[in-house]
């Protein structure tokens, strides 16, 4: 049973157990266009929620990925070095970044679970 | 995710509806709401720009005239303004030049074109930078002894058609374009529509600048368009484009606190030009040719997949020896480009230097320009 939440910087985030996987919305990868980059953490980095958790680069601009939820990286997606266009393909599945240690479940709370998420981008259009 | 978002009041160029027809993604730039890519993405439109064919609307820039009794007496009173040979342009060749100020500073960079025609023979043809355009047209206006006028050109729309087809694909449209050599301009009719055409172009490839009058802007886009080796480009591939070129980004690469030697443009300055020294800062400028500059633009290939962006810091022997430009991706090259400024000591081919991006020295190389190879028609 996994459940996905996202945050108003337009990252998500889905959690199996006390593993939560982290990517950017849809949305965000359309508002980014091709990626040419990304650069990850290190594995067993601790990041706070809020900080920045991974760097994404489009053809024109660098932008920052961030942790929604606290943990320690348990592991990050490789894929991602060789192929970055992953995230334009497939940006909540196969284009996610990383793999976080939850360090406290509460904080899923704050976030925006996916119908809020939806009205919030319709209201950015 | 961080993103930026900007709120103004934007001009349009005659083209603006048939971008938002494309679905082009428009953003601010120079005052105007333009295109920076359409639903290819950047990607797509840089490396179609580089196989076939790719259409960019440049309206935004600045065109003028510059008229007076004959041509000698108009290039001698512009070339007050540039260091360039301008006198010596035969009819229908264009040059490109910088307007300098009193210290040798680049207040903009511009295509000069003597035209071919005899009805223009009094006349220079001139386009300058969209964000400089004001400044320019002023700055140039007031430097003009009486008898000579700059006559803002505002009822043209300026396209480019660019890459590999280009010529094919305008030839079929103008049968007389494809006669061109590059760096000259003629006034040939266009599927019927008066233009003046320069084979020039600000991508690295062959093909051409289209000055067409306004009303007849959107119909010959579409012409041009509905030919299936032609997609429309926005600003973003036309600035990875000209990188790749290792052509410079006013406002970016240089500016008024560049001169052209330390922006290694030295070549603009004709020979004769610097026998006379009578362009501005000419002093400051040919003391630099004669004794060196302490800081020289270059092009840096980074080692790894990184881009290193505009800011970031060079760095050489353990110290901050420069910094980049212009910084990204290259398509064409399928990785990270930049250039920038270095101290002289670091600016030979060859030489080892780091960049810092974020926070992190990475391994990067001076190397010459451009990245990709130039194709350009210089003879039949």
């Amino acid at each position: 049973m996994s459940e996905i939440r996202f945050t108003d910087q337009h990252e998500w985030v889905r959690v199996d157990g006390d593993v939560a996987t982290v990517g950017i919305t849809d949305y965000a990868q359309e508002q980014l266009g091709d990626v040419v980059y990304v650069e990850l953490p290190e594995v067993g980095k601790s990041i706070a929620a809020g900080d920045e958790a991974a760097v994404v680069e489009s053809v024109k601009a660098a932008s920052e990925v961030y942790a929604p939820v606290s943990g320690e990286v348990v592991e990050v997606n490789a894929d991602l070095e060789a192929a970055p266009g992953g995230v334009n393909e497939d940006a909540m599945g196969k284009g996610w970044f990383v793999k976080l240690k939850l360090a406290d479940k509460a904080e899923l709370s704050k976030l925006m679970d996916e119908e809020a998420y939806q009205s919030f981008v319709e209201g950015l259009a | 995710m961080s993103a930026p978002h900007t709120e103004e009041t934007l001009q349009v160029t005659p083209l603006h509806a048939l971008h938002v027809e494309l679905g082009a993604k428009m953003v601010p730039f120079a005052g105007y709401d333009m295109p920076v890519q359409y639903k290819d993405g950047v990607l797509a439109e840089h490396l179609h720009t580089r196989t076939a064919a790719g259409l960019f609307d440049v309206s935004h820039m600045g065109q003028a005239w510059i008229e007076g009794p004959d041509f000698e007496t108009v290039a001698r009173a512009l070339e007050t303004l540039v260091p360039g040979d301008i006198l010596g342009l035969a009819p229908g060749a264009i040059r490109y030049t910088l307007l300098l100020n009193d210290k040798g500073g680049i207040r903009d960079d511009l295509m000069v074109t003597r035209p071919a025609e005899p009805a223009r023979a009094n006349s220079i043809f001139i386009i300058v930078n969209a964000a400089c355009k004001e400044a320019d047209f002023a700055h140039i206006a007031a430097n003009l002894p009486a008898g000579i006028s700059l006559k803002p050109i505002a009822d043209r729309a300026l396209i480019a058609l660019q890459g590999p087809k280009a010529v094919e694909v305008f030839a079929r449209f103008a049968p007389a374009a494809a006669e061109m050599i590059f760096m000259t301009a003629k006034a040939i009719d266009v599927a019927g529509v008066p233009c003046l055409v320069s084979r020039s172009g600000y991508t690295g490839e062959d093909g051409y600048e289209i000055s067409v009058p306004e009303r007849d802007a959107v119909a010959l886009t579409k012409k041009l368009l509905g030919e299936t080796e032609v997609k429309p480009i926005g600003l973003g591939a036309r600035d990875s484009l000209r990188l790749e070129a290792g052509l410079c980004l006013y406002g970016h690469d240089i500016d008024e606190t560049t001169t052209p030697i330390e922006a290694a443009l030295g070549w603009v300055i004709g020979k004769r030009r610097r026998e006379e020294a009578n362009f501005p800062g000419a002093q400051i400028i040919l003391g630099q040719i004669a004794n060196g500059v302490a800081r020289k633009r270059v092009g840096l290939l980074p080692e790894g997949k990184a881009p290193a962006r505009e800011g970031t810091e060079i760095v050489g022997g353990g110290k901050v020896i420069g910094t980049i430009t212009s910084g990204g991706y290259g398509p064409s090259v399928s990785g990270p480009i930049a250039m920038g400024y270095v101290a002289t000591d670091f600016s030979k081919v060859g030489t080892d230097v780091e960049l810092m991006v974020r926070g992190k020295g990475r391994p990067a190389e001076v190397v010459a320009m451009p990245f990709t190879e130039k194709r350009f028609h210089k003879t039949k």
